[in-house]
């Protein structure tokens, strides 16, 4: 297997790659899964620290945050989720396009973290469906990185997409909309019943 | 795949808190959201709600609470007329934590990990305004130890320097500089390093506590904050080039956002946006605490009200905190870093196998705190973003009875609809960046 | 007790008592805590002294208005003579830039008619303070523009900062344990 650098990729011997469709795309969904903000509170400033030069998510390829949900692929809930958020949180949650997933970052977002009393939902997962839980108040840039790795792990093997479908799982809470039109459903793929 | 029974139907409309349409809307509340700051005639109010002839020229939209310029959690309901803001109409809340609620279940030892979570971007002037107030209603406040003072007084400025380095950050990109967001976090980094060594945690480090500080400085510590400062230092100098001289950054803040000072004094406003307009205001220097008053800073003022005199404060607080602390680094004192009351500061955790009474100071203040004598009392500090204020009242128990902050960004925020008045849409981006909010400690 | 000493400059010596404890000033009564000035005016005194305040004293600044619950309070009220002890109390904070002096203002409202005129034509800084007391004490302010909820979601019921609402927190159980928490 020789490559003949002076001719660049075209002097690489074999230049053909033999794989699994299912695996290149969970490959390609994996290395490019873009974030949605949702940046809260104090994990927020952790996030953003993640996202800088020191600890560098670019390169996972998730240095581009959307701004809008519909772009999005990963919703890392950073920070405290009150009970005038909840419902917000949840539309974005919708507004997402499958294949999606939620981090839940922090221990506010995961369990309520230190604030046990009326004004905070006692984690996230009581809202949308979460796939993997960062601990820390808040959690360093390290501690996120490997959440987001732990996720991409089993984005690669596809193993949340499978678990989705066997359970339907998430919430069953439905936001009120806007000029009559249905709830959207979570956990339905399309052409899946 | 089953969906749960019961669907729960949750409402994203928040009623009276949104912003109405402008012909239902009472003279008072129209005023509110004009901006206005003193009261006018009825007269007046109907011929401004007259204002635009025809309710369909206008649009309300809204901007958040979801959004990547709104700086946290914040709603804002603005009446556009074309690209123009006529009325704007924060709603805010989304963030609200039930903190002033807990504060009254921690005791005042654990009071600090309640507070410093409020304004998260400079979480040691929460812990100090709480230990003051505390240390106010025990009674010694005169007994703290110099050393702990002036511990207390580096660490809050390497916390305006990080929490300032933010705003350059977060200001740069909501304005397009986005290279600027990767300079000032690379900055805040090295900042937030040395916090981590000095106090064991990166964010909300629960450090400054009633009686003290929670631990000496460590070994090496004098050297770790000199590189710091030498490393900032010449950054600033070129973010100042970056920025502060560009055509495009000029035109986008200056003019922007313009508020007089009979108007900030009037709405509350305090911190930057107060000392932008010329009023010079500083907590450090006019209510001199801890030793600023053996320490020589200038404070910095502006004159037009702008968003770009706010910019090139923030900037030149970062220098004045760096001129600070050099100072106290020469001026530090030995001694102790708590006082030395065993009723309020918990023994050294060596002490607890040799004496029988350091292991019961050690369980009771662990377990059901120290107690405070009954009292009323209200502290105030110069945090990043004005005046942070702590009002507290104890009953004599050992958990405070009522603890309320005084977070200067919930004040300051009623200073948006007049800023935003008769502007664009994309100097609202800059002008909510200027005010610099923080909204764990505009909901707490 | 309260800190007796008298940091009071400039006022006439025949306001003080002979305690030093109490006196008055500004026409409302005054006493001190922790070495900090307080006075004690009457729901209809408050919006006319504050006024005074702000136009012939140089308090030019509303620093804050916030409230407290006395319901649970298990010392005693220690308010001066003449002021009658109520379930609320609103707290005023106020400052002066050309003195750097600081005055508080504690208003008694009763529980049955938990009522305080708004300082909002004195000082509209105090909208969004206003509205916070109301929305957590449930204190209504009349003459404010916009009294409506400002953290707590529009359909909540209840005022959460009062003393007989619950701080909401769920039992943690950690397994093996027998009894809640």
């Amino acid at each position: 297997m020789g490559w003949d650098l002076s001719r660049g990729l075209e002097g690489l011997d074999h230049g053909v790659v033999t794989a699994k469709l299912e695996e290149i795309v969970q490959w390609s969904r994996k290395r490019s899964s873009w974030p949605a903000t949702f940046g809260l509170a104090c994990c927020a400033l952790e996030m953003m620290g993640a996202g800088g030069a020191h600890y560098d998510l670019a390169r996972f390829g998730m240095e581009v945050f959307r701004a809008s949900p519909r772009q999005a692929d990963i919703m890392i809930v950073a920070g405290r989720v009150s009970q005038k958020m909840a419902p917000v949180l949840r539309q974005i949650h919708d507004q997402m396009m499958e294949p999606k997933w939620v981090i839940s970052m922090g221990v506010c977002a995961s369990s309520g973290g230190m604030f046990n009393n009326y004004a905070l939902v006692q984690g996230v997962d009581q809202v949308v469906p979460v796939d993997v839980y960062a601990p820390g108040c808040p959690p360093g840039p390290e501690t996120l990185i490997h959440s987001i790795n732990t996720l991409h792990e089993q984005i690669q093997s596809g193993e949340l997409l499978r678990r989705r479908q066997q359970t339907g799982g998430g919430a069953g809470v439905q936001v009120a909309q806007r000029d009559g039109q249905p709830a959207p459903q979570i956990g339905r793929l399309a052409g899946t019943r | 795949m089953s969906t749960a029974p019961d669907v729960v139907t949750a409402e994203l409309s928040e009623g009276s808190q949104e912003m109405g349409p402008r012909k239902g809307a009472t003279a008072a509340e129209l005023l509110r959201e004009l901006g206005a700051v003193l009261r006018l005639s009825e007269a007046e109010a109907a011929a401004l709600a007259d204002e635009v002839s025809d309710d369909q020229q206008t649009m309300i939209i809204n901007m958040g609470p979801q959004h990547p310029s709104t700086h946290g959690v914040l709603r804002l309901m603005l009446e556009l007329d074309g690209e123009t803001v006529l009325r704007t109409k924060p709603i805010i809340g989304y963030l609200h934590t039930g903190m002033e609620k807990t504060g009254e279940t921690l005791t005042y030892l654990q009071g600090p990990t309640n507070v410093t979570r409020m304004d998260y971007a400079a979480p040691l002037f929460n812990e100090l305004v709480f230990s003051q107030a505390t240390e106010t209603l025990l009674g010694i406040d005169g007994d703290i130890p110099p050393r702990a003072q002036w511990i207390r007084m580096l660490l809050c400025e390497l916390n305006r320097m990080s929490s300032h380095l933010l705003f350059l950050a977060t200001n740069g990109m909501d304005l397009g500089a986005v290279s600027m967001m990767i300079y000032g976090w690379r900055e805040r980094e090295e900042t937030l390093r040395l916090l981590e060594m000095i106090t064991g945690l990166r964010m909300n480090h629960n450090f400054i506590r009633p009686g003290g500080v929670a631990a000496d400085l460590p070994d090496g510590w004098r050297d770790a904050v000199l590189r710091v400062l030498d490393l900032v230092a010449p950054r600033l100098d070129e973010y100042d080039t970056l920025m502060t001289g560009q055509p495009i950054w000029r035109e986008r803040l200056q003019g922007v956002g313009v508020i007089t000072p009979d108007e900030a004094i009037a709405l509350g406003a305090t911190g930057p946006i107060l000392r932008s307009t010329g009023v010079p205001w500083d907590l450090r220097r006019d209510a001199p605490y801890l030793h600023y008053d053996e320490v020589d800073f200038g404070v910095v003022v502006g004159s037009y009200g702008d968003c770009f005199d706010r910019y090139a404060i923030r900037l030149n607080e970062v220098r004045e905190s760096m001129a600070i602390v050099r100072q106290i680094l020469d001026a530090m004192p030995a001694g102790d870093y708590r006082i030395q009351d065993r009723k309020v500061t918990p023994p050294p955790r060596g002490r607890i196998d040799e004496s029988m009474e350091a292991l019961i100071h050690h369980f009771k203040i662990f377990t059901e705190g120290f107690k405070v004598p009954a009292g009323e009392v209200y502290c105030a500090v110069e945090s990043p973003r004005g005046e942070l204020g702590c009002y507290m009242v104890s009953d004599g128990g050992a958990v405070p009875y009522r603890m309320h902050i005084r977070g200067p960004s919930f004040v300051n925020m009623q200073a948006l609809p007049h800023m935003l008045r008769h502007g664009f849409i994309a100097d609202a981006v800059a002008v909510i960046s200027s005010v610099d909010p923080i909204m764990g400690e505009v909901d707490r | 007790m309260a800190d007796t000493s008298n940091e009071a400059g400039g006022d006439a010596p025949e306001d003080r008592a002979e305690s030093g404890f109490e006196t008055t000033r500004y026409g409302t009564t005054m006493s001190h805590s922790r070495g900090q000035v307080v006075l004690h005016p009457g729901r209809d005194q408050l919006v006319d002294l504050v006024r005074t305040l702000r136009d012939d004293e140089g308090f030019r600044v509303c620093v804050d208005v916030t409230a407290v619950d006395y319901l649970a309070f298990r010392a005693p009220r220690d308010l001066p003579d003449g002021v009658t002890a109520e379930r609320f109390e609103v707290v005023v904070g106020l400052l002066s830039h050309a003195t750097g002096e600081r005055l508080r203002l504690r208003v008694q409202v009763p529980e049955a008619d938990p009522t305080c005129p708004s300082l909002f034509d004195v000082h509209p800084g105090t909208e969004a303070l206003e509205r916070e007391v109301f929305d957590m004490f449930g204190i209504r302010f009349e003459g404010h523009p916009d009294l409506s909820r400002i953290l707590m979601p529009e359909d909540w019921e209840g005022y959460p900062l009062r003393k007989d609402y619950p701080v909401g927190a769920i039992p943690v159980q950690f397994k093996g344990v027998q009894n809640a928490r």
